[in-house]
């Protein structure tokens, strides 16, 4: 998840960063252009066929690498598929003394604590790119962009010690007791307060992954044509209109794409979850309580684990959280399908 | 002008220098690989660190994965040794195929620390308090339990924090098995082990990571490497022994348990709640791991040489990282374990 970092279009390239997810649209309409009416086709010559293997050679390596890291995984952990079946994935013991072993206080913290930070980075994050890529003067862009692009280069056990030391105290004393006096009688703002918890570990997410969300859903406004602009501006429309109307919509493809980078990087995300989540295997309704992610739960075990099926239960957990991206991913591509394909048909 | 015999000249000084410099390297130290345990890291960079300056054809380099990954390169034959804070158990020297020799190599003490305002240093806890806590059972500070061994003391009205360590850890192990020891109900429900389930608690990642979360929580109580809390000016707090005295953990009161048993080994190392009137209940030792017919017999030499000195000279450097060293009677018996070595 960390190489998530590299997919951001640098700043500075100048390339419309919009092909992320809605670039076959642009192709096609490149492709489909009067002037092939036929499709032309490269002869094919020896230097061809060499470039032909390459980049296929290449784009198969990255199938091989997928399809070997789910076989090596299964692999390792048919130990614990066959001991503990599919109960491992509703079971909440995970006791390493007795060898019982069940999967879903883990798959619910890494579930939760990615949604917590996603609902929170997502909205500052597009509204943050809207800012720079459309209401700011450039000058203060540029600036601006590149303090938020060094926010994402700073390495995650930094944030995992600042939410320790800073914001952990900071939601004890503050932030949590604010809330459970204005919301306590929700349930997810209940019960004793320790600083560490689901929401911390949701707040320390959000603020890492805010820059990526920025970043890329600020370069995919960038992206959209000024004439798109001009031409609501020419028909009367504020700013503001014409950020919803002309500028929300060409980059919708990329802002949805920059959330699910970083909702990507959220889930995989281990140091610095695991220094403020709490370290608790246990499902509660408050946000406030102690929870563990998947992530954390293997840094955390996976050194000391000397039993085979011990280590081989941390490894169905990976399996779990790679088949947990796969999903989210694959979810988050269809929804947007469906938005192209009921909207985009201009 | 531009000189090309110069050049060349200048080449071929390079090209010596540079055969010279890998001969040099050649030459120089033999290199011990060890990997485990992350407690005994700073113990043993130290130690490591004073063997290579006396003998300058060796350097021993030690890598601290943890105690379950210096297993694993053990038996893989990776390493010339192996560090664990808990002994190779059954399975694992099933696994290793050969007989495997393990030494007590150093020992290691646990704090009980605790983030109380306004309450300093030395809060007397028994041992059946320290398990009440851990099992959920004493949920406050100002608890009958906890002010009935503390008269004098204004215990605050505070819900108690439990920490522990998520990570699993030999630190971990101690504390459950020396709660296991004392608290029948505890074996019962959780046990001991490098990662157990706890009963109530949040966990902090390593020691810094526990005492991290005591520091920042107040109410908070955690169990915590002696060596880091000597170093970090942390309170904690004097526990009473099997005897009935209370007493701090120390490098004095860790021996003192330790000595209490000369004969430990793999199989019967446990030294928590240790007779003794000087026995700190909470501490344990840390192994080193050895094939007995190494496969290089070269190399197994300069490792007997080094552990030899480790368990003996070696000790005094444990002393000044604020380790404690073994007891007389438990360093011959580590030096009769090396002694088994056939190198």
């Amino acid at each position: 998840m960390e190489s998530s970092r590299d997919n951001q279009p640098s700043p500075d390239s100048g390339l419309p960063a919009k092909p992320q997810i809605g670039g076959e649209a642009t192709l096609a309409g490149m492709v489909e252009s009067p002037a092939f009416e036929q499709p032309v086709r490269m002869p094919k010559v020896a230097a061809g066929t060499a470039f032909d293997a390459l980049v296929h050679g290449s784009t198969l390596v990255f199938l091989a690498l997928v399809l070997g890291l789910f076989v090596e995984l299964l692999w390792s952990s048919r130990q614990s598929i066959s001991t503990f079946g599919f109960s491992f994935l509703w079971t909440s013991e995970w006791n390493p003394v007795t060898s019982k072993f069940g999967a879903l206080p883990f798959v619910y913290g890494t579930v939760v604590s990615s949604a917590i930070a996603i609902l929170l980075a997502g909205f500052t994050g597009v509204m943050s790119g809207a800012f720079l890529a459309e209401f700011c003067p450039p000058r203060l862009s540029q600036v601006l962009g590149l303090l938020i692009e060094l926010l994402a280069a700073v390495p995650s056990v930094v944030y995992g010690l600042w939410g320790l030391f800073v914001l952990a105290p900071l939601m004890r004393v503050y932030i949590e007791p604010f809330l459970q006096s204005w919301f306590g009688f929700l349930p997810i703002f209940s019960g004793a307060i320790y600083g560490v918890g689901m929401l911390t570990a949701g707040v320390i997410l959000a603020i890492m992954i805010v820059p990526t969300v920025t970043a890329i859903s600020r370069d995919a406004m960038a992206a959209v044509p000024q004439s798109q602009r001009e031409a609501v501006w020419a028909l009367g429309a504020t700013r503001w209109q014409g950020f919803r109307m002309a500028v929300l919509p060409g980059a919708r493809a990329g802002v949805f794409g920059a959330c699910i980078l970083a909702l990507g990087r959220a889930l995989g995300e281990t140091i610095a979850t695991t220094m403020v989540i709490g370290n608790r295997p246990a499902i509660s309704a408050s946000l406030f309580a102690p929870g563990y992610s998947i992530s954390s739960v293997i840094a955390n075990e996976f050194t000391e684990a000397t039993t085979q099926v011990y280590l081989s239960a941390l490894i169905e957990l990976g399996l779990l959280l790679f088949v947990i991206s796969v999903i989210v991913n694959g979810v988050a591509r269809l929804l947007l399908w469906k938005v192209f394909t009921t909207t985009g048909a201009q | 002008m531009f000189n090309w015999s110069f050049l060349r000249r200048a080449g071929g000084f390079l090209a010596v220098g540079i055969l010279a410099l890998t001969a040099s390297l050649a030459l120089a130290a033999t290199q011990l690989t060890g990997a485990g345990s992350t407690f005994d890291y700073p113990f043993f960079s130290k130690a490591f660190y004073e063997y290579s300056q006396k003998h300058a054809d060796l350097t021993v380099n030690y890598q601290s994965i943890g105690s379950g990954g210096g297993i694993q390169q053990f038996i893989a034959k990776t390493v010339d040794f192996g560090a664990s804070d808990v002994p190779m158990n059954e399975e694992e020297l099933k696994r290793a195929g050969g007989d495997v020799l393990q030494i007590p190599i150093t020992l290691g003490g646990e704090a009980i620390g605790y983030n109380l305002p306004g309450v300093g240093k030395g809060l007397k806890m028994t041992r059946q308090l320290i398990a009440e806590i851990y099992l959920g059972k004493v949920t406050k500070w100002n608890d009958a339990k906890i002010a009935r061994l503390n008269p004098g003391v204004k215990l605050p009205n505070m819900p108690i924090t439990v920490v522990h360590r998520s990570d699993g850890s030999g630190t971990t192990y101690i504390f459950t098995d020396f709660l296991s020891h004392v608290s029948p109900e505890w074996k019962q429900k959780v046990g001991a082990g490098k990662s157990v389930q706890w009963p109530v608690g949040i966990g902090g990642k390593g020691n810094e990571g526990v005492a991290g979360q005591v520091r920042e929580t107040p109410g908070a109580i955690g169990y915590i490497e002696l060596a880091y809390v000597l170093e970090n000016q942390m309170t904690y707090a004097r526990v009473q022994n099997q005897a009935g005295k209370w007493l701090y953990p120390s490098i004095k009161t860790v021996a003192a348990a330790a000595a209490t048993k000369p004969n430990v080994s793999a199989t019967d190392f446990s030294i928590v709640d240790a007779a003794g009137a000087d026995s700190y209940p909470i501490s344990g030792y840390s192994w080193v791991m050895v094939y007995k017919k190494p496969t290089n017999p070269g190399r197994a030499k300069l490792v007997r040489n080094v552990l030899t000195w480790l368990v003996s000279d070696g000790q005094k450097v444990a002393e000044s990282v604020d380790y404690v060293p073994l007891p007389q009677n438990v360093q011959h018996q580590a030096l009769s374990i090396i002694g088994q070595m056939q190198a």
